[in-house]
């Protein structure tokens, strides 16, 4: 066992775990918050994405692969930190409005992917926004009412 | 009958969207029960043969863990579904890798994985049979001699089939003995006969969320008898599982509670297969007394779980100089895998869309489900249909090319339209034109300007374009006399606010039930969208409304709840004096006046069925979908000569669904169907080795990315229904049929090459462009379209 001190969406923790525990058990089990998902437990998929800062800038990372060490002394964002107060981050209403979330499952991980891109791509290309996502699988739309989402909140957050 | 402001046909917020983009939605594996256990289960790693020791190595305090194997089943170790021939836990006999031995649970989860491994099983094992021609070889032999039943892996003595064979089914477009006749004449006389064979793979639903479920089962203290069980998680259909657990614990039906969990995908693959993990998890409840989940790992769900059937199909055809579609037989062969499941139906999908929208004078269809040694294959989006049309759509290409017409002409020459007969008999009442849909498609993708731009350019090109289109059609709702079977039914409460409830076992798993359903309420009652209600499915509170299955839902149960909200209105105009029109203050007030008379005020409709729908199932003759929808796709592609990758570049599709809906969630439906089919088509491959699925990861088993799609382009056709809410038909599945042939038809377009199997890959591109170039009329330099090395034809003849 290992004790670690890590910021969780702006919430300073100090936890004692396995030092090898995934950073994604360590989020659902320790700290609850389920809203990161688990579907290959590989780093295909991410569905397990979050926003990880360890002093060198948030980066999109699949928290299955991330031993929880790690992340000690690092600065988290998952998609519970993205709309604290219960109103919709602009990225999460452009989801809902132009259909970008069907089932659901994939969503927090392309919401956080999302999040990453328009940070450092403002007004993204079709081909940024295709890149920005390729990390992040989603079975159910084909992708393109998320294209259109992006779109809607990269406008909505350029005003 | 709407007063306020038109819902239907509008686009308001996902019911469960807030939720889901919150990432505060809860799935399975969100959830926990006090004293939850974790369950496991251990599986077969041969194909076949006999299960000869289980051995438990005694480092491991077993005591700690709950052990469930066939013998402590308390009802019959039986998963029904439409036969009983699938067994809930094996007890000697293995027919697939993968079949589940022993269940296994532990508070703790971590203490399952040492476990797993402390179990040893030892078999006789057999030689398996692993494709639909090595099944079919076990047949034949057996018809020569009676004894040779080593390879007869499925006896069908009980289940209705026959050896190695789950169901066959024979269509004729007329009285049979007559048609053979007149198929005989045809094939006697017709200018140009060709034939053709094409081949579809299994295929994984990948539904994000793997499967999973939560089980409680409730054990009398005083006599340890069970008086129910209840089952939680991700699923299409609360009560198919219902059966499954009645029979599995033999209890009867209203003590087997299942309740549906918001479900990250299903796609078919969680139709049937939940029977299987949630009577596992009630299993091992049983035995320990505590709740129990099962959820599985990627790995786990893609080894095990049900696929897209396998296909191959034989088409040859009777065919004028002018074009016309004379005759034709087709044989379609689904591998089925060890148990029949839910093959007989896929098979009778397969066999009603083997024809097409076309016109076929005369046509036999006939088509079987055989037993491999392969895990079940189950259902999956477009059930059947799919590799029917894939072969259909490829092969009309291929006359084309025979006759030198162009693959629009040779469709707009046999296309169905209003007022003619299906090849099963049924009269087309409603409007159907494929000639516009052709014509329409073509304009609004640009097909004839790209496609002479293509011809110019890829002879100086490395990179070959092309372009191909498929036609096709998909029946809403059950097959034939399916919906009057169901028999669904559906509430709609008044709760004490005054305002509407939706009370159905349909479920949500992203395609928009709940949103669907709400906005037909709205309408037909005259109320905000936001007004309306519908409760989780949980079968101790929502009736059956059937599964959650064969683009039926909008159609068959949002027409009932419209007639359920009308229902409600004329209560209320009766008996509450609801004024016409109405407000939303004065439904509220007429509603909450009714109650403090009545207590409660609940309208349920059934299904009735249209009385001119006509379905004879032995004769495979009659109305065989209350609707269809009918499409028109073009499929644009780029080859590339150096790396012998084929890309999707654009994509357009066009359909005529009735009326739509929520022209949001449509678009989403259509394109999620489309990337699903693109990868059907180019990237998805199941590597079999001995029966086990070697690719069982996301890293081997590619689906495409965001990367690798194109643009899709989607348009709708409105023509109101008569069937359905608003005239609405069916969407769901309908986007699945079309892009695997049309992207066939662009390669070939494209290289000259009449490729006729899919998952088509890099290598076998490589293979087909490396051997074309030593043949002698090939190269790779000169690929002429004209010349078709890649398909057996009987020689073309042409009458003197
Ligand atoms: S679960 Fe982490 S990438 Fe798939
Ligand atoms: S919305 Fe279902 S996987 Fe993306």
């Amino acid at each position: 066992m290992t004790t670690i001190h890590l910021t969780v969406n702006n919430q300073p923790h100090t936890l004692t775990v396995p030092p090898m525990k995934r950073l994604l058990d360590l989020l659902r089990e320790d700290l609850s918050l389920t809203g990161t998902k688990e579907a290959c437990g590989e780093g295909e998929c991410g569905a397990c994405a979050i926003l990880l800062d360890t002093g060198s800038g948030p980066e999109l990372v699949n928290s299955c692969l991330i031993p929880a060490l790690q992340a000690d002394n690092a600065t988290l964002t998952t998609i519970e930190g993205l709309a604290p107060d219960a109103a919709l981050h602009p990225i999460q209403q452009s989801f809902l409005q132009a259909g970008g979330a069907q089932c659901g499952i994939c969503t927090p991980g392309m919401i956080l992917a999302t999040h990453h891109l328009l940070t450092q791509h403002p007004n993204p290309t079709e081909a940024q926004i295709r890149e920005g996502l390729s990390g992040n699988l989603c079975r159910c739309t084909g992708y393109m009412r998320i294209f259109e989402s992006i779109r809607q909140a990269a406008t909505e957050t350029a005003r | 009958m709407s007063q306020g402001n038109p819902i239907l046909g509008t686009s308001p917020l996902r019911k469960e969207g807030r939720a889901k983009v919150l990432g505060a939605t809860q799935y399975i594996d969100d959830l926990t029960l006090p004293g939850l256990w974790h369950g496991t289960t251990i599986r077969s790693t041969i194909a076949r043969g006999r299960i000869k020791s289980i051995t438990f190595d005694p480092q491991i305090n077993w005591s700690e863990y709950a052990i469930v194997r066939a013998a402590d089943i308390p009802g019959e170790n039986s998963i029904v579904h439409l036969t009983r021939d699938h067994p809930c836990l094996a007890a000697t006999e293995i027919n697939h890798v993968a079949e589940p031995i022993l269940l296994l649970a532990h508070p703790e989860k971590s203490a399952l994985l040492a476990a797993r491994s402390a179990i040893h099983i030892d078999y006789d094992e057999l030689p398996g049979v692993f494709t639909i021609e090595a099944s079919e070889a076990a047949v034949e032999a057996l018809h020569h001699d009676p004894n040779a039943t080593s390879n007869i892996i499925w006896s069908g003595s009980n289940s209705g089939g026959t050896p190695n064979c789950f169901k066959q089914y024979q269509m004729h477009t007329g009285e049979a003995d007559e048609t053979e006749d007149a198929l005989a004449a045809a094939f006697e006389s017709a200018d140009f006969i060709i034939t053709g064979e094409y081949t579809t793979g299994a295929q994984e639903q990948l539904y994000i969320e793997p499967n999973g479920v939560i089980a409680e089962c409730d054990i009398d203290p005083a006599t340890g008898h069970i008086r129910g069980v209840t089952v939680r998680g991700s699923m299409q259909c609360p009560y198919y599982l219902v059966h499954a657990l009645a029979l599995v614990f033999n209890l009867p039906e209203e003590n087997c509670r299942v309740l549906q969990v918001e479900t990250g995908g299903a796609f078919g693959g969680k139709e049937d297969f939940p029977s299987v993990i949630g009577s596992h998890a009630a299993l091992l409840a049983m035995k320990c007394g505590h709740p129990v989940k099962i959820i599985y790992d990627r790995s786990e769900d893609m080894a095990a779980t049900t696929k897209r059937h396998p296909s191959r199909t034989r088409i040859r055809t009777a065919v004028s100089r002018d074009g016309k579609l004379l005759a034709g037989t087709i044989d379609i062969a689904l591998d089925g895998g060890a148990y029949a499941t839910l093959s007989p139906v896929v098979l009778s999908r397969a066999t009603l869309h083997a024809p097409g929208p076309y016109k076929w004078p005369h046509l036999r269809v006939r088509a079987k489900a055989m037993a491999t040694n392969i895990p079940p294959h189950g259902a999956f989006r477009g059930f059947g249909a799919p590799q029917s049309l894939f072969a259909l759509e490829r092969h009309i290409d291929k006359i084309a090319h025979t006759l030198g017409l162009t693959p629009e002409e040779i469709r707009r020459r046999n296309f169905l339209s209003t007022g003619d007969r299906t090849a099963t008999g049924q009269l087309l009442t409603e409007p159907v034109d494929m000639q516009h849909l052709l014509t329409r498609a073509l304009a609004d993708s640009g097909y004839h300007a790209r496609r002479d731009r293509f011809a110019a350019e890829n002879p100086t090109s490395r990179i070959k374009r092309g372009i191909g289109i498929a036609a096709f059609m998909h029946g809403a709702g059950f097959t034939g006399s399916g919906e009057r079977r169901l028999n669904s039914l559906v509430h709609l409460d008044i709760l004490p606010n005054g305002l509407p409830q939706i009370l159905v076992s349909s479920t949500e798993f992203g395609q928009g039930t709940n949103t669907i359903l709400c906005q037909v309420a709205a309408e037909a009652l005259a109320l905000p969208y936001d007004d309306i209600l519908i409760h989780q499915p949980d079968t101790t509170l929502v009736p059956d409304s059937g599964p959650t299955v064969a683009s039926r839902t909008a159609m068959i149960v949002g027409k009932l709840v419209e007639r359920a909200a009308h229902q409600i209105l004329t209560t209320l105009r009766t008996h509450a004096s609801l004024p016409t029109p109405h407000t939303r203050a004065q439904f509220i007030a007429a509603a909450q006046s009714y109650l403090t008379r009545h207590n409660h005020l609940r309208a349920s409709t059934r299904y009735q069925p249209a009385t001119k729908i006509h379905w004879d199932d032995d004769l495979y003759r009659g109305d065989a979908y209350p609707a269809y929808a009918w499409a028109v796709y073009v499929a644009e592609v780029a080859v590339d000569l150096s790396t012998y990758t084929a890309t999707v570049t654009r994509f357009d599709a066009l359909q005529e669904v009735g009326r739509v809906l929520h022209p949001i969630l449509a678009r989403g439906q259509i394109e999620g169907g489309i990337a699903q089919g693109i990868g059907y088509a180019l990237y998805e491959k199941c590597v079999y080795q001995n029966g086990h699925l070697m690719n069982n990861q996301m890293t081997n088993y590619i689906m495409p990315t965001s990367a690798d799609l194109p643009t899709i382009h989607v348009y709708f056709e409105e023509t109101p229904s008569p069937h359905g809410p608003g005239g609405a038909k069916g969407i769901g599945e309908l986007p699945m049929d079309g892009p695997a042939p049309a992207i066939l038809n662009a390669i070939e377009d494209a290289t000259g090459i009449a490729f006729t199997a899919i998952p088509l890959l890099p290598e076998d591109i490589f293979e087909r462009l490396t051997a074309y170039t030593t043949h002698p009329h090939g190269g790779t330099e000169d690929l002429n379209p004209a010349t078709d090395l890649d398909t057996e034809t009987e020689s073309p003849r042409v009458s003197a």
